[in-house]
C-alpha cells in the first residue's frame, strides 16, 4: 500500500493494470474516502462491494476524474496519470459505463457507437461505412442487431453492450461497470458477463460495483470492500467466503433475517383462504398488457409476485393501482365494485404503491425528504386541506425515526439521499397514508444489504399488522421467505399459482421454466 | 406559507438595489416622490405602475412554468380582454365589463389547460395556437379600429390612485395576496412543485396531476385578463395590435429572473414580481439616462444575464473552488 514502490507484492501472474493508492476525498468536512487503495491486474474482473454510502461513487469518480480527490496516486500500467474529467479519464484506457445508459436513445445503434468520431470522407459521414464497422464490433460480443435501428427500441440489456462497446472501442484498458446489472433480468445478466468474459480474455481490466452477491462469486476474480469510505478488504474471490464477505460489507455479524421461512408463513397458516379479501380481481386483465387475471388480496397475508423480467409482473401492479387501466375485468374492494381509473382513486380506497422505477415515478428529487414523505397523504387529503407545517414535520420526524432514514434530516432534498433511504422514504410516504394493501414493486432492489434486511423486516411487520402486500421481486430466495402466496407469471400471463408448502425456489423456478427451453435457471 | 426570501432571493433583491442606484446616480430626483391630489408621483412610483402589468402577468406565469409548462398566448389574452373591457366599458356597468373581460381571460386559459392536460399537446405549440389566433380576435372585437372609452369607473383602474397609491400598484399587491393565498396557504403549492418536479411521481402519489395543469392554465389565462384590463384602462382605450404586445416574454424573463427553473418544480411567486420589476426598473433607468430607447434591449439583456450568473450553482461552485480551495 505503499504508492510509490514498485509491486512486489504481486504474487500473481498477471502484471497490475491500474494502481489506486491512498485515495481521499472529504466533503465539507465529511470524510468520503479515507486512504483507499486497490490494485486492478489485466485480465481481472474485479468486484467493488460496500454499502450505500461506503464511498463506491466517489472512488469511481476520482478515478475518472469527474471529482478532484484530495490525495492520492493513480497508475496506469505503471505511470502515473490524473484525468481531470471522464473524457480525459477515456482517453487514458478508462471508460465508464453507468447503471443509467448514457447514450442517445433516439440516435441508431451505429450513430451511438461512434457519435463524436463518426467516419466521414470530405467531412460527410459515410452512414454504410459507419454501420458496418459498427455491426463488427458488435458481432465481436456475439451481438447481432440491425445497427440502424434506433437504440431505444433494444432491450436495456443490449443497450449495456452497447454503451460497452462504445467504451472498449476507444481504446479502453479499464472498464468500471456501475451497478450494469441493476435492472437486467437473469438471462440478460448472462448476455452481459459473456460480454465481460470476452473483455476479460482480451486483456481489460474491469472494476465491477454491483449489489446482488451471486454475480460476484459468478464472475468476478477479486473483491475490494470499502465501509464508511474506509478499505474493509480486499481478497480473491476463492478465498472469501460468502458469509465472510457480507460480515466485512456490514462490519457487523448479520442476523439469519432473511435465511429462514417465517413459520406463519411457513405452515400456510394464514389458511384463511377464505377470509373475506380486502380487494379482489376476477378476470382482470388489459389486452397487450397483462392477459386476465384473478387476484384475491387479504388482511395479513402476502401475495409474491415472480417471473422474468417483461413477464408482466409491474403491469399486474400497475393494474391494480389503477396506473393502467384494465379493458376487462372486474375489481371489488370489501365487496364492493370499483372503478380503477387513476391512482388518485386507488389512493382513495387505501392502496399504495412503491414503483421499481424509484427516480423517475418515485421521488420529487429537489423537494425535501419531509415534502416527499407527506405527499401522498397531502394527495389523499385534497390541497384544500393543508397538513401545518408542525403536522408534516412531526410526520417527517416520526417515519425518519421508525425506518432509520439517513442522514436525519428532514429538509434535504431527497435526490441527494442513497438509494436505500429514498426507497425508505418512499415507503414512509405510503404508510403515512395508513394504506390497507400496499403494493411493492422491487423493493429491494439496488439497495445495501443493510436496508434489504430492513425492509424485509418491515414488510413482515406490516403484514402481521394487518396489511396486505403486493409484492414484486427477482430474488427468489427473499421472496419466499415472506410470501404467503407466490403467482408466477411468464409472458404476460399468470400461469401458477403457488401456496402454503409449495411456496419454494425450486417450485417458482419450475413454475417460470415450464415452457421455457431450459438451460437458463442456475440458481 | 414559507417565502424563502431570505437566503433564496438574495441576487434578485441585490440587483433590484443596484438598479435602483444606477437610477438615482443617472437621474438625482429618482427617489422623490411628492404627493399631488391625493396621489403619490415620482419615478419610483412610476417604476412599480408601469410595471404592474408585467407583475400581473408573471404572478400567473409562475404557475404555470412552474408546472413545467409556458404560456405564449398572455399578451394575445391581454389583447382580447383589453378590447372586451373597452367595447362594453360606455354601455354597460362596471362590474358587467368586468365579468365579461375576466370571463374571456378564464375561458383562455381553460382552453390552454385543456390543450395541455386533457389532449397531452406540448405547452409551447398549445399556446403558441391563442398567440397567434388571440391577437386576430382581438382584432374582430375592436373591428380593426383604436376603440376608446370614456367611463370614469374603468378608467380609474388605470389612472386613480387609492390611499395615493395608483390603482395598479394597489391591483398587483392585492392579486399577489389572493395568489398567496390560494397557493401557499393551501397545499396547492407544494402539489404544484411536485408535479413540476416529477409529473410521473406526483400521479403516482395520487396527485390530481391534470386538474391542477387546468387550474394553472386557467388562472394564468385570469391574470392576463386582469393585467388587459389594467393596461387599456390606463390608455382609455384599446389597441388590439399593440396591447401586450411581446409582454409574454417579459413575463418569462420575470419569472426566469425571480429564480423559477424553466424546467418546473420550485417557484416563488414573490421574486417573480421582483423580477418583473427589475425589468421595469430597468426601462425606467433608461429613459431617464437619456440613452437612445434603442440601447433598452441590449442593457436588458446584459442585466438579465448578469443576474442569471448570479443565479448559476455552477459559477457559485467555481467561486468556492477559487476562494476556498486552500482555507
Amino acid at each position: 500500500m505503499t504508492p510509490s514502490d514498485t509491486p512486489t507484492d504481486d504474487r500473481r501472474d498477471p502484471a497490475p493494470l491500474l494502481e489506486l493508492a491512498g485515495f481521499s476525498k472529504s466533503f465539507a468536512g465529511f470524510r468520503a474516502l479515507d486512504g483507499v487503495s486497490l490494485t486492478l491486474r489485466q485480465g481481472e474482473v474485479h468486484a467493488l462491494l460496500g454499502e450505500n454510502g461506503a464511498g463506491k461513487s466517489t472512488l469511481i469518480k476520482c478515478m475518472t476524474g469527474v471529482v478532484h480527490r484530495d490525495a492520492g496516486t493513480l497508475r496506469l500500467d505503471g505511470a502515473l496519470i490524473a484525468p481531470r474529467s471522464a473524457a480525459e479519464a477515456t482517453q487514458a484506457g478508462i471508460a465508464t459505463v453507468y447503471q443509467e445508459v448514457n447514450l442517445a436513445p433516439n440516435l441508431s445503434v451505429a450513430q451511438n457507437l461512434f457519435l463524436g468520431r463518426q467516419p466521414t470522407r470530405f467531412g460527410l459521414v459515410r452512414e454504410g461505412e459507419m454501420r458496418r464497422r459498427a455491426a463488427a464490433v458488435l458481432a465481436g460480443f456475439d451481438l447481432h442487431i440491425d445497427v440502424a435501428a434506433p437504440l431505444e427500441s433494444y432491450s436495456v440489456a443490449v443497450q449495456h453492450i452497447v454503451a460497452i462497446a462504445r467504451a472498449v472501442d476507444q481504446s479502453a484498458r479499464v472498464l468500471i461497470l456501475d451497478e450494469p446489472t441493476a435492472s437486467l433480468d437473469a438471462h440478460e445478466v448472462e448476455i452481459l458477463f459473456a460480454v465481460m468474459r470476452k473483455l476479460k480474455a482480451r486483456g481489460i481490466g474491469i472494476v465491477f460495483v454491483t449489489h446482488f452477491l451471486d454475480q460476484v462469486y459468478a464472475i468476478c476474480d477479486r473483491i475490494t470492500v470499502l465501509r464508511n469510505g474506509r478499505l474493509a478488504g480486499s481478497a480473491t474471490t476463492a478465498e472469501l467466503p460468502r458469509l465472510d464477505l457480507v460480515k466485512m460489507m456490514l462490519g457487523r455479524e448479520l442476523a439469519h433475517a432473511t435465511a429462514e421461512r417465517a413459520p406463519a408463513a411457513a405452515s400456510g397458516e394464514a389458511a384463511g383462504e377464505r377470509e373475506a379479501a380486502f380487494a379482489a380481481f376476477e378476470g382482470y386483465g388489459k389486452a397487450g398488457y397483462v392477459a386476465p387475471f384473478d387476484l384475491a388480496l387479504r388482511p395479513g397475508h402476502v401475495v409474491g409476485l415472480a417471473g422474468l423480467l417483461g413477464s408482466g409482473r409491474t403491469e399486474t401492479t400497475r393494474l391494480v393501482f389503477g396506473a393502467a387501466t384494465a379493458d376487462t375485468g372486474t375489481a371489488t374492494v370489501d365487496g364492493a365494485k370499483v372503478a380503477l381509473a387513476s391512482p388518485a382513486e386507488a389512493l382513495h380506497l387505501g392502496f399504495g404503491y412503491c414503483p421499481e422505477e424509484r427516480k423517475t415515478e418515485g421521488i420529487v428529487a429537489e423537494l425535501t425528504v419531509r415534502e416527499n414523505i407527506v405527499l401522498a397523504l397531502q394527495a389523499k387529503r385534497g390541497a384544500l386541506k393543508p397538513l401545518s407545517r408542525r403536522e408534516q414535520d412531526e410526520i417527517a420526524a416520526r417515519f425518519i425515526r421508525l425506518l432509520d432514514i439517513r442522514p436525519p434530516d428532514p429538509e434535504r432534498p431527497i435526490g441527494l439521499l442513497s438509494g436505500g433511504n429514498q426507497q425508505k422514504a418512499l415507503l414512509a410516504r405510503w404508510l403515512a397514508t395508513e394504506p390497507r394493501l400496499l403494493i411493492l414493486d422491487e423493493p429491494t432492489r439496488g439497495i445495501d444489504v443493510g436496508a434489504h434486511a430492513e425492509i424485509i423486516a418491515l414488510i413482515r411487520r406490516l403484514c402481521a399488522d394487518g396489511m396486505a402486500l403486493l409484492v414484486v421481486s427477482s430474488e427468489l430466495e427473499e421472496i419466499v421467505t415472506y410470501a404467503d402466496e407466490v403467482i408466477v407469471l411468464r409472458d404476460r400471463h399468470h400461469v401458477a399459482r403457488l401456496t402454503g408448502e409449495d411456496v419454494t425456489v425450486p417450485g417458482i423456478l419450475a413454475a417460470i421454466a415450464a415452457d421455457v427451453p431450459a438451460g437458463e435457471q442456475a440458481a | 406559507m414559507s417565502l424563502r426570501l431570505p437566503r433564496v432571493g438574495t441576487s434578485q433583491v441585490v440587483a433590484l438595489l443596484v438598479i435602483l442606484a444606477i437610477n438615482w446616480v443617472v437621474s438625482p430626483q429618482f427617489f422623490d416622490i411628492r404627493l399631488q391630489d391625493g396621489r403619490l408621483f415620482g419615478s419610483l412610483i412610476d417604476v412599480l405602475n408601469r410595471g404592474a402589468p408585467v407583475a400581473i402577468l408573471s404572478l400567473g406565469m409562475v404557475l404555470v412554468i412552474a408546472m413545467r409548462g409556458i404560456d405564449l398566448s398572455v399578451g394575445a389574452v391581454m389583447a382580447i380582454c383589453g378590447a372586451i373591457a373597452a367595447s362594453l366599458a360606455d354601455s354597460y356597468p362596471l362590474p358587467v365589463v368586468l365579468a365579461a373581460a375576466l370571463g374571456a381571460g378564464l375561458a383562455c386559459g381553460l382552453w390552454n389547460g385543456f390543450l395541455v392536460a386533457v389532449l397531452g399537446i406540448q405547452p409551447i405549440v398549445a399556446t403558441l395556437i391563442l398567440m397567434v389566433a388571440g391577437r386576430g380576435i382581438a382584432q374582430l372585437i375592436t373591428e380593426g379600429r383604436i376603440v376608446t372609452f370614456t367611463s370614469p369607473e374603468l378608467a380609474f383602474l388605470g389612472g386613480g390612485s387609492v390611499l395615493g397609491l395608483p390603482t395598479p400598484i394597489v391591483i398587483t399587491l392585492a392579486l399577489l395576496a389572493l395568489t398567496l393565498l390560494i397557493v401557499r396557504g393551501t397545499a396547492l403549492g407544494l402539489l404544484i412543485e411536485a408535479t413540476g418536479g416529477n409529473a410521473r411521481a406526483a400521479a403516482l402519489a395520487g396527485v390530481g396531476t391534470r386538474l391542477i395543469t387546468l387550474a394553472v392554465y386557467a388562472w394564468c389565462g385570469l391574470c392576463a385578463a386582469i393585467a388587459g384590463v389594467v393596461a387599456a384602462a390606463d390608455i382609455l382605450g384599446a389597441d388590439a395590435n399593440n396591447a401586450g404586445l411581446w409582454l409574454e416574454l417579459d413575463a418569462i424573463l420575470a419569472v426566469v429572473i425571480g429564480g423559477t427553473s424553466l424546467f418546473g418544480g420550485r417557484f416563488s411567486l414573490v421574486l417573480a414580481v421582483v423580477g418583473a420589476l427589475i425589468i421595469q426598473a430597468m426601462n425606467t433607468g433608461i429613459l431617464l439616462s437619456g440613452f437612445p430607447p434603442e440601447t433598452n434591449l441590449v442593457v436588458k439583456a446584459v442585466v438579465v444575464l448578469a443576474v442569471l450568473l448570479a443565479q448559476s450553482p455552477r459559477l457559485a461552485g467555481l467561486g468556492s473552488n477559487l476562494f476556498g480551495r486552500r482555507a
